[in-house]
């Protein structure tokens, strides 16, 4: 188990663009811990590194934002998926989220503890609050 | 020219019948099973949608007065939302089209919000459209019909979302927007004062700052009776520091590109406090202008009259027998060829 520790929001996404680079293609990355705890930021660090230029905001409203990236001139999707308001596993089976895992994207869940087991990630992150006001501990299991 | 209209981007599936402008019916899933399910939150999910979308038009038709065979034009939202869920509407108000042989018009959902404002006011151009929803927040700049450039949008979280999760953290229940706006009637708004973020581009929005620090103030006051005494103060300084946001960055635009007429759309444009503030302005020369509360959520009335404007400012009516048949949803906003 790997912990880091941010300070800022610009900390915070400065370790999601450092933590993309294990990102592979096809893989469904679980982000996990309550409001505020910099699980949006950190997406935007990764986009930054897979050159997205859409502008990368929180899902919560639309469930899931698309982006167009590009790796080592691939280029794929990202789907950014934000399981706040899920209320049941009726909601997780509805949402047809067989349309997005695919070989040739990535998907990025927020509030993954809302999907009750149905989705199992191959990156699981934790965020939770540090001692400081802006302290922030990123959990990489 | 008799219209039918589909919303089904998000959680709400709606349906309009229209005469021209005017709105004969505007059908909204959650009002019309309120009674039914309880008035609950409507489900997530794309295939709820499926379920609805037959009953929903069934009763927009009987509503309106007309018959479905009057219908001469048929309009729907195609982006942005879940793919999923448009899809739904979209291939119901395609199939209708293709089955009547009458035009099909694909109508963008933020388009449809920016010209809400004018379906009960008269057209005035220029004009800044502020639009403010759950999911989205955005300044655009419109010149004409359908002449529309994005002048700002929000990097994090969208201002009803703000309301939204301000709400959770204060314990206050769902939907937060309007419980905060109700409690805040009653608070003081200079109680604290919240941080006014900032933002690189002169015309973006940030709330998650706002919601941090609230957060962090919440938790401080750690005692239950603290927090009793003080929320609606509390609601109240959260609620101005958002309108705050929204209203100042809007003057800046306003007062830069010198247009004078301000639209508000969106469900957020239902908060009491940012229309006090953006109605003030009526007194400085402003025309303000605002959708009346039914058309401020996801409906499919919007839709309507928004497909009807961009049928009848079209050049090329042609395209909407033919090629607008090929044009498929999409899910994000394509801010270049908005």
């Amino acid at each position: 188990m790997n912990i880091k520790i941010s300070n800022s929001e610009q900390e915070t996404i400065s370790l999601g663009t450092e933590f993309a680079s294990q990102i592979n293609l096809g893989e469904v990355i679980g982000f996990s811990g309550n409001l505020g705890s910099g699980k949006t930021h950190f997406i935007k660090g990764i986009c930054e590194y897979f050159k997205v230029v859409d502008s990368v905001n929180s899902p919560t409203f639309l469930i899931v934002n698309e982006y167009s990236a590009v790796k080592d001139n691939f280029f794929f999707e990202v789907y950014h998926f934000d399981l706040y308001r899920i209320k049941n596993h009726n909601e997780i089976v509805n949402l047809g989220l067989d349309n997005y895992f695919k070989n040739n994207a990535v998907v990025l869940i927020e509030w993954i503890e809302n999907a009750d087991n149905l989705i199992i990630p191959d990156k699981l992150i934790k965020f939770s609050y540090g001692v400081n006001e802006n302290e922030r501990l990123i959990e990489f299991l | 020219m008799k219209i039918l209209a589909i919303e089904t981007s998000c959680d709400e599936t709606s349906v309009s019948v229209l005469q021209d402008k005017k709105i004969l019916s505007n059908i909204i899933s959650s009002q019309l099973f309120h009674s039914e399910w309880g008035g609950v939150v409507p489900e997530i999910a794309s295939r709820e949608h499926i379920k609805n979308i037959s009953i929903v038009c069934e009763e927009a038709i009987k509503t309106s007065g007309i018959s479905k065979d009057e219908i001469e034009l048929v309009c729907a939202t195609s982006t942005p939302g879940l793919i999923g869920a448009l899809l739904v509407g979209y291939s119901f108000a395609k199939s209708f089209a293709l089955a009547k042989n009458i035009p099909f018009v694909p109508v963008n959902h933020i388009q449809a919000h920016l010209y809400s404002v004018f379906i009960e006011n008269d057209f005035r151009f220029p004009f800044l459209g502020l639009i403010v929803s759950g999911g989205h927040t955005l300044l655009i700049q419109v010149d004409d019909f359908f002449k529309h450039k994005i002048l700002g949008t929000t990097l994090d979280d969208a201002a009803g979302e703000a309301f939204d999760k301000g709400a959770k953290i204060l314990g206050l229940g769902y939907p937060g927007g309007p419980i905060i706006d109700k409690l805040a009637k009653r608070g003081n708004k200079n109680f604290h004062s919240f941080p006014i973020s900032k933002t690189e581009s002169e015309f973006d929005f940030s709330f998650s700052g706002v919601k941090t620090s609230l957060l962090n103030y919440w938790n401080k006051q750690n005692k239950n009776s603290e927090q009793e005494s003080v929320i609606k103060d509390v609601a109240a300084s959260y609620q101005e520091t958002i309108s705050e946001m929204l209203f100042r960055k809007t003057i800046k635009a306003a007062e830069k590109f010198d247009i004078k007429t301000i639209g508000i759309s969106g469900g957020v444009s239902a908060n009491s406090r940012l229309r006090e503030k953006f109605n003030s302005l009526s007194k400085s020369g402003y025309n303000i202008l605002f959708p009346s509360l039914q058309y401020t959520i996801d409906n499919a009335a919007m839709i309507g009259f928004t497909g009807y404007l961009k049928f009848m400012n079209s050049e090329n009516k042609n395209y909407f027998s033919t090629e607008s048949f090929k044009e498929k949803p999409l899910a994000r906003i394509e801010i270049k060829n908005f």
